[in-house]
């Protein structure tokens, strides 16, 4: 271990490698995007579903494997057809929502393994997608994904204030005028992108707690929504810079440690925090 | 499907009905070019169940209207139809002139208190200020004059100076206080209100008829649902009594005497010796706050 080191070795001599800097750069940008779109994922309710994405992305990233496409191409399609579909099947069936996610969730998945299960050979690669791994980030990545994620960025900045509306009095924002139903579909879609931003860093199995554990942590620790959102985008961006810094000084998984710190927060929030159940009662503070 | 015509027997009236004259489809037909609201023989609902069937119903600038009814009855289904949140099946529906939804910035809806989560992180403040988004379009932020008709909506509903609480903070009361103010804060023609006085204590009950009232006077319509005859019968013009098809529509009491409700409430109501008794279906309410008032029997004095 390094406890003899000063803390400044600490902090910046990993810094000399540029495989870390790009990781870190990757860590952060996820981070980001993940804790804002994850505010609407915790406030809509809709962790299963950002769970299936995530999931129905892996048969995507093995036929761009399959097909030597880039990954998040293949990741983007597969993330964002399945998002759309059950922006469908959730407006149109008359089965319950979890059912149908549950069903695509595993179908999408078996698909995935399935397909994974015809290559013959080296494919320590795609396990890399379902656990992650950021430090092995190439530059073309970083550049491509960070592209991605500022679209998805630009895009929440132009519509926060209609899609909080249409997240907090569906009908009231409908009789309104603002066109519910196309965003709801217009943010599964930021969902599924988000989720492909995501997918190298924490790996498909646990991009669904970067989505949601910033942004419950910070459903804790204030009652205004734009105080939520920037407080989970400081745990969001805290949780990976500390979480890479941890694994790469004890040589263990970055996605998993990320989530790990990202938890621990979130468990502190509970325990301590202003709004958390366990200490209801005692009034409701009001921050921001 | 049929539009609405005078020779057509409308299969929802009750021909011997003294009512009968004051809200017929013939009426309709020819009252619409001046109305804020216009159904005609509209029937709409859910999956494969109509929630409601053949009603018509013309709503003239500046009425204050009741919709009455039992659960189930189709009072919240009429209120989207209007509010252009579900299409109608069938019939024609036809809202501040154009077809529903056309004129949505020129409506204000209120959903009831049980389907909003009171646990959002919104405060007072941010509620109302919903109710200026759809003006401000996209990309664009609140500003000065939308801050003003915030205030202004607050201090007319009583809240000013609970702008920066957290909504589940607050008493029934004072939650249909704050959705009425986002409402005003939209400066909307049409008023569609879903049990906007249901379950509040008497003092906030007066204050937003009051209001209500008010705005009716200026030329602004308003329909609201209501659980509430007491209310229905002293503070609204007209009420309009249904139970999935139209019972009766007029002036409040005509509509309010124990034939037409016995029609709409069914087994649910009794009359006891100058006292009509309304067993309100107490699970209409089972979702409601913790401190909000179950009005599990209401009494109506009878003419």
């Amino acid at each position: 271990m390094t406890l003899e080191l000063p803390w400044t070795d600490v902090v910046f001599a990993p810094l000399a490698y540029p495989f870390f800097v790009r990781a870190l750069l990757a860590s952060v940008l996820v981070g980001t995007v993940c804790a804002v779109v994850g505010t609407y994922v915790v406030l809509k309710g809709l962790a299963f579903i950002g769970d299936a994405i995530s999931h129905a992305a892996f048969p995507g990233v093995v036929a761009a494997f399959l097909l030597h496409g880039p990954f998040y191409l293949g990741a983007g399609i597969a993330a964002v057809a399945t998002a759309l579909a059950i922006g469908f099947v959730s407006r149109r069936a008359r089965i319950r929502m979890d059912t149908v996610v549950g069903v695509l969730f595993a179908g999408t998945f078996a698909l995935g393994i399935f397909l994974f299960s015809t290559i013959h050979g080296y494919v320590a690669d795609l396990f890399g997608f379902l656990f992650g791994n950021v430090l092995a980030i190439s530059l073309a990545d970083l550049v491509g994904l960070s592209l991605l994620g500022g679209f998805v960025l630009g895009c929440i900045a132009l519509l926060w204030k209609e899609l909080l509306y249409s997240t907090f009095d569906p009908l009231g924002a409908g009789a309104s005028g603002l066109p519910v139903a196309p965003l709801e579909y217009l943010f599964l879609a930021f969902v599924a992108l988000t989720i492909v931003v995501s997918l190298q860093a924490v790996g498909i199995i646990l991009v669904v707690a970067m989505l949601v554990t910033p942004a419950a942590t910070a459903q804790l620790l204030t009652v205004r929504f734009a105080v939520m959102m920037r407080f989970a985008v400081l745990v969001g961006i805290g949780a990976a810079v500390v979480g890479l810094y941890l694994s790469y000084w004890l040589d263990v998984a970055s996605g998993a440690t990320i989530v790990l710190v990202e938890t621990a927060a979130f468990l502190l929030a509970l325990v301590l925090g202003p709004r958390s159940g366990l200490r209801r009662r005692r009034g409701v503070a009001v921050a921001g | 499907m049929s539009s609405p015509d005078g020779s057509r027997a409308p299969v929802h009236r009750h021909g011997d009905h003294p009512l009968h004259e004051s809200g017929g489809a013939l009426d309709a037909t020819h009252a619409h070019a001046h109305a804020d609201i216009w159904l005609a023989d509209v029937s709409a609902g859910y999956g494969e169940r109509p929630a409601i069937e053949h009603v018509t119903l013309v709503v003239e600038p500046g009425t204050l209207l009741a919709v009455v009814g039992p659960n189930g009855a189709g009072k919240s289904t009429l209120l989207k139809v209007m509010a252009g949140l579900i299409a109608p099946w069938s019939g024609r529906v036809e809202v501040l002139g154009s077809p529903p939804g056309r004129e949505a910035h020129r409506v204000a809806y209120v959903p009831q208190a049980e389907l909003v989560d009171w646990e959002f992180p919104v405060t007072v403040g941010d509620v109302v200020m919903m109710g200026r988004y759809p003006r401000l379009g996209l990309a664009r932020r609140p500003g000065p004059d939308d801050r003003r008709a915030v205030a202004a909506a607050l201090e007319r509903v009583g809240m000013a100076e609970h702008a920066r609480r957290q909504i589940g903070s607050l008493s029934g009361g004072q939650r249909r206080r704050v959705f009425l103010a986002r409402a005003l804060a939209a400066d909307p023609t049409l008023f569609l209100l879903d049990e906007p006085v249901t379950g509040i204590d008497a003092r906030t009950q007066e204050d937003l008829m009051d209001i209500l009232e008010a705005l009716a006077h200026s030329g602004r319509s308003v329909v609201a649902t209501t659980h509430d005859l007491a209310a229905a019968a002293q503070r609204f013009h007209r009420v309009a009594a249904i139970n999935r098809t139209m019972i009766a529509d007029g002036p409040a009491a005509l509509v309010l005497d124990p034939e037409v409700l016995a029609r709409t409430y069914g087994g649910h109501l009794l009359v006891l010796g100058g006292q009509t008794v309304l067993l309100d279906d107490a699970h209409h309410h089972d979702q409601a706050e913790p401190g909000e008032q179950h009005h599990h029997v209401e009494t109506e004095r009878t003419r």
